[in-house]
């Protein structure tokens, strides 16, 4: 079966996020006031596996092995 | 006595740290290109800096993931030194070398100049030949350099005395002021548990010759040198590595 595995990856809670900071700056000086601002990324990988369980172990295997840092990330799978 | 110093396509520092080597230390040093490996032995391995593969994803992260860290990897385990510079050494912390990891600069942007830095530890394989709280003169270039760990994995390196160098002012205090990137505790120099691997942000070899205004550098490739000679030569060929 063909799934699409979308993953988010984002700093973890109380991480310093130099890139948020800027952006908000940015929309605090375009008259955007904001309370708070968090990035994260996103990568959305077709792949072929046996089912919805199986398509999302191998996205779990991908952040472990290469797509996050664990001493800095958190990441999120969705598999539909 | 033999050096690696290793080429990732975006390495860019490769040919500096090979000059000092083998140039300005007289020492017998191999460039080897990424995808040949490791295939003779080597007393220590160089990482040298740059933007391996572009810096996509993050620093050093896909050079981290090929076949020639495994061999790295090795290497350190057997008691090999290798030393990370700037991309080397976020390389060395993504293939897990090293704790903790170095990412997006405080303030966001590329910085590129001299900055002090206060010898930590003067009984490692890469700083023997410091003075203990020396202060040292040497270039930073990066913008992913901050130094980020866990408070545990902090303290367990102040403890193990695994800090090599901190951001200091002038007169060795490590002030918020002289930390450039916002590194946890101003550290930018790792050591790795068994002290064999070091990873650190600044470019030692960008300061190993008067002519580029600071020598204070190449002790660190001297060390490395010194630590050889007392400790014996490795061996070891490509073959026990692939056992």
């Amino acid at each position: 079966m063909r799934y699409i595995v979308t993953i988010t990856i984002a700093l973890k809670e109380g991480m310093l996020n130099p890139e948020a900071r800027v952006i908000r700056h940015a929309l605090t000086n375009l008259g955007f006031p904001t309370e708070d601002l968090s990035t994260a990324r996103l990568f959305r990988v077709t792949l072929d596996a046996a089912d919805a369980a199986a398509a999302r172990e191998e996205g779990a295997r991908m952040c472990e092995r290469l797509l996050a840092n664990p001493v800095i990330h958190h990441y999120t799978i969705e598999v539909t | 006595m033999r050096f690696a110093v290793v080429q990732f396509g975006g390495s860019n520092c490769d040919r500096d740290v090979y000059h000092v080597l083998a140039e300005v230390c007289g020492v017998d040093t191999d460039l080897v290109w990424y995808k040949d490996g490791l295939a003779r032995s080597y007393d220590a391995v160089v990482l040298p800096g740059g933007f391996s593969y572009g810096d996509y994803l993050r620093a050093g992260a896909i050079a981290a993931r090929n076949p020639i860290m495994a061999e790295i990897v090795r290497h350190a385990k057997d008691g090999g030194l290798v030393l990370g510079i700037c991309n080397g050494a976020q390389i060395g912390s993504e293939a897990g070398l090293v704790d903790g990891t170095f990412t997006l600069n405080a303030y966001p942007k590329f910085i590129s100049r001299h900055v002090y830095l206060r010898v930590e530890n003067t009984t490692s394989p890469f700083t023997a030949l410091y003075r203990e709280g020396e202060v040292i003169r040497v270039p930073i270039a990066h913008k992913e350099g901050r130094y980020v760990a866990p408070e545990d994995v902090i303290a367990r390196l102040n403890c193990e005395g695994r800090v090599a160098f901190r951001f200091c002012d002038e007169h060795g205090n490590p002030t918020p002021e002289s930390n450039p990137n916002g590194s946890t505790k101003n550290i930018t120099g790792v050591l790795s548990e068994a002290g064999n691997v070091l990873a650190m942000m600044p470019h030692p070899e960008r300061a190993s010759e008067a002519v580029l205004g600071s020598v204070d550098g190449i002790k660190i490739f001297k060390s490395m040198m010194t630590y050889i000679e007392q400790h014996g030569h490795r061996q070891m060929t490509h073959q026990e590595f692939l056992q």
